[in-house]
C-alpha cells in the first residue's frame, strides 16, 4: 500500500508542477526516481518532524501540494501542534502519509503503534482523514488527493494486504462505500479491517443473518447520512477499527446513532483497541487477535446482539 | 562586537516616539497587550518596512511581495501599527483590538492584510519561512523571506531544526532578526534559559551572522541592506534590544510584558513617559 501511494506522488508530481514532497529521514532509495527526475521538488529532511509540517505548511502557502511521509506516530504525535496551527488553522493543502497506521510496528512496541492518531486528528477543524483497505483503493484515492482543499491525513496499512474492494462503486473521498447490503444488522468498518467485515458478513449469512458492510476510507469528514440510512433500518449495528475505541470511527458512528432520532432500540458495538498501550510485541497480527479485532469477534457480537430480546437490553443499559 | 557588550542604547527619533505613542493610544482602547515586547520591536519593524521590504498596501498578496514573519507573534501590536501606517487597513480597526467585532487579535492572523501567517505559539515561523523560501528558489522568484523571532522563543527546540534546515538548503534569500530584549516572560533570559553564546549559536547552526543595536535605525537599515551576508547561506541578525524600551518604568521590567487590565493613571503615565523622550 506504501509503494502504490508512494508512487502515485511520483506519477501524479510528473504531471504536476505543484507537486512537491518530503520525507523526514526516509530509508535509503525512497522514491529514487522522484528525486532523479524532479530533484527541486523532493526533499529529505532530518528527524525533524515540528519542522518538516512547518516547511510544508511554508510550501503550500506558495500555491504547492505538499505530500510529507514519515511514521504515523511522528507524524500526529510528535508535531501535533504544528499540525493544528499550520496545518489546520490555514487550511493548507498538505498531505501528511503515515506509515503503519495502527498495529502495523507491533515488534517495535508502544512508541511507534499509532492506536489514537484517527481520534486525535478528528477533533480538528479542517483535517481530512481516510484510510484506504488495500491497494487498490490507495490507488484510486491517491488521484482525488490533488486538488482536495485543505490538509489530509492518508494512513498507510503493512503493505501486501489482500485486495478486498474493488471498483464498482467509484471512491470519493468523504463518501461511504457499500460492501454488502442486508438487514439484520450493519457493520461499518475503515482501513484493512474491512476485511473482517466482509468475512464476518459472509459466516453470519451462512447462519441466516444478513449483515450489510458499509467501508469508511474517509472516517473524517464521515459520511453521516450513509451511516444514519443504513442504521436506520438495520436493529445491530458494530463497528471495527485498528485504532483505540475512544474517538475514532466507532465514536463517529455512535455519535450519528445517538443523534438519529431512531424510534426503534439500536444495539451498538464498537470492535477496536482497549483504552491501554500494548503490553507485548509479536506481529500486527497477533495484536490484532489479542484486543479482538476480527471476523470472530465481530460474528460473535452481531450475534449475541441480534440474539438478545430487547427488554434485557433496557434492563442492561439501565444498570 | 562583542553580543554581551553590544549596546541597545540609541537614542529615539521623533518617528520611534510617535509610534510608540500609537501603541500606547492602541493599549488605552483595548486595556490590554503585550507591551514590552513590543515596544522593543519598534525599530526592527519600522527599518523593514520603511527601506527594506518590498510590498504593496493596495495588493497585499501581490505574488512578488517580500514575505515577512513575525514569529513572536505576541509582538504584533508594533506590526498592526506599521501595517495600518502603510496602509494595509483602515485606522478603525486599530481601536478594535481584540475585540469581538475587530479583525486584530492578539496574535497576527492572515485575515488581516499584510500577515502572511497565524504565529503566536512560538517556534513555528521560521520553519514555515524556510518553506516559502524553497517555494521562492524553486521558482526562480526574487523575492525573499525575513523572520523575525523572540529571544524567549529560540527556547524552542523547533527553531533550531528549521535553522538546521535553512542552512542545507543555502537559503541566501531568507533572512532572520531576533529581537534579543534578554528578557522573556519569568525572568532574564540568562535566568531563565541560557541563550549565549547567541551570535556564535547561529553562527555554528550555518548562518552568516551579524549582531546590532536593534534600536540603532542607520545601522539596521545598513545591515539589512547588505544581506545577504553571503551567496549559499542564509542571514542572521541578533538585534540587541530593551524590552519596553522608550519608557523608563517600563524598560526591562517584567511587570510588563503583558498587561491585562490598564488603569487610566498608568496610561497616562506612559504617554508622559514618551513625551519626555
Amino acid at each position: 500500500m506504501r509503494e502504490a501511494c508512494l508512487q502515485q506522488v511520483y506519477e501524479l508530481a510528473r504531471q504536476d508542477e505543484r507537486i512537491f514532497f518530503i520525507g523526514s529521514d526516509l530509508g535509503v532509495n525512497t522514491l529514487n526516481q522522484f528525486k532523479a527526475e524532479m530533484p527541486d521538488r523532493f526533499i529529505m529532511e532530518g528527524v525533524a518532524e515540528q519542522h518538516v509540517v512547518g516547511m510544508a505548511a511554508g510550501l503550500a502557502l506558495e500555491g504547492k501540494i505538499v505530500y510529507v511521509n514519515t511514521i504515523s506516530t511522528f507524524l500526529t504525535r510528535r508535531c501535533f501542534e504544528q499540525v493544528v496551527v499550520d496545518l489546520c488553522l490555514h487550511n493548507l493543502n498538505v498531505r501528511l502519509i503515515g506509515n503503519g497506521g495502527g498495529l502495523v510496528y507491533a515488534p517495535l512496541g508502544p512508541t511507534h503503534l499509532a492506536i489514537e492518531d484517527l481520534s486525535i486528528l478528528r477533533a480538528v477543524p479542517n483535517m481530512t482523514i481516510v484510510a484506504p483497505a488495500d491497494a487498490d483503493e490507495m490507488r484510486r484515492l491517491m488521484p482525488q488527493t490533488v486538488d482536495h482543499i485543505g490538509p489530509m491525513y492518508i494512513r498507510l496499512a503493512k503493505g501486501y494486504d489482500p485486495i478486498v474492494t474493488s471498483d464498482e462503486v467509484p471512491f470519493r473521498i468523504g463518501k461511504a462505500i457499500p460492501m454488502r447490503e442486508g438487514r439484520d444488522a450493519l457493520v461499518v468498518s475503515t482501513g484493512v479491517t474491512l476485511k473482517f467485515a466482509l468475512e464476518a458478513s459472509e459466516a453470519l449469512a451462512a447462519e441466516g443473518i444478513q449483515c450489510a458492510v458499509l467501508h469508511m476510507p474517509t472516517v473524517k469528514p464521515l459520511d453521516v447520512e450513509a451511516v444514519r440510512q443504513r442504521a436506520s433500518i438495520t436493529p445491530v449495528i458494530v463497528t471495527i477499527e485498528e485504532n483505540t475505541r475512544i474517538g475514532g470511527l466507532g465514536s463517529a458512528v455512535a455519535e450519528v446513532i445517538a443523534e438519529g432520532d431512531f424510534d426503534a432500540i439500536k444495539r451498538f458495538r464498537r470492535i477496536g483497541i482497549p483504552d491501554a498501550f500494548a503490553d507485548h510485541y509479536g506481529s500486527q497480527a497477533s495484536l490484532l487477535e489479542h484486543y479482538g479485532i476480527s471476523a470472530a469477534a465481530i460474528v460473535g457480537t452481531v450475534r449475541d446482539l441480534c440474539g438478545r430480546p430487547t427488554n434485557q437490553l433496557a434492563v442492561e443499559s439501565g444498570r | 562586537m562583542s553580543q554581551q557588550q553590544t549596546p541597545a542604547s540609541a537614542a529615539l527619533d521623533q518617528r520611534s516616539i510617535e509610534l510608540r505613542k500609537r501603541i500606547v493610544q492602541v493599549l488605552g482602547r483595548s486595556g490590554r497587550g503585550h507591551v514590552g515586547a513590543s515596544l522593543s520591536l519598534v525599530e526592527i519593524l519600522r527599518v523593514l518596512f520603511d527601506s527594506i521590504l518590498k510590498y504593496d498596501p493596495q495588493h497585499p498578496k501581490w505574488p512578488e511581495r517580500d514575505r515577512f514573519i513575525l514569529s513572536k507573534g505576541h509582538g504584533c501590536l508594533a506590526l498592526y501599527i506599521l501595517l495600518q501606517e502603510k496602509g494595509f487597513f483602515a485606522e478603525e480597526e486599530l481601536w478594535r483590538f481584540c475585540r469581538f467585532d475587530g479583525i486584530l487579535g492578539g496574535h497576527p492572523d492572515p485575515k488581516v492584510p499584510g500577515i502572511e501567517v497565524s504565529t503566536g505559539s512560538l517556534g513555528h515561523g521560521l520553519s514555515i519561512g524556510v518553506g516559502m523560501a524553497v517555494s521562492a528558489r524553486v521558482e526562480r522568484a526574487a523575492r525573499r523571506v525575513f523572520v523575525v523571532l523572540g529571544d524567549g522563543e529560540c527556547n524552542e527546540g523547533s527553531v533550531w531544526e528549521a535553522a538546521m534546515s535553512a542552512a542545507k538548503h543555502k537559503l541566501d534569500n531568507l533572512v532572520v532578526l531576533v529581537d534579543y530584549n534578554k528578557h522573556q516572560s519569568y525572568g532574564s533570559t540568562r535566568e531563565v534559559l541560557e541563550l549565549e553564546p547567541f551570535v556564535d549559536k547561529w553562527r555554528s547552526f550555518g548562518f552568516s551572522t551579524r549582531d546590532v543595536d536593534g534600536h540603532d535605525v542607520p545601522a539596521l537599515e545598513r545591515l539589512l541592506i547588505a544581506t545577504p551576508f553571503a551567496i549559499g547561506q542564509p542571514s542572521a541578525i541578533v538585534c540587541h534590544t530593551v524590552k519596553g524600551k522608550g519608557i523608563a518604568f517600563v524598560e526591562n521590567n517584567l511587570k510588563w510584558h503583558h498587561k491585562s487590565s490598564l488603569k487610566e493613571t498608568e496610561l497616562q503615565a506612559l504617554m508622559s513617559a514618551l513625551e519626555g523622550n
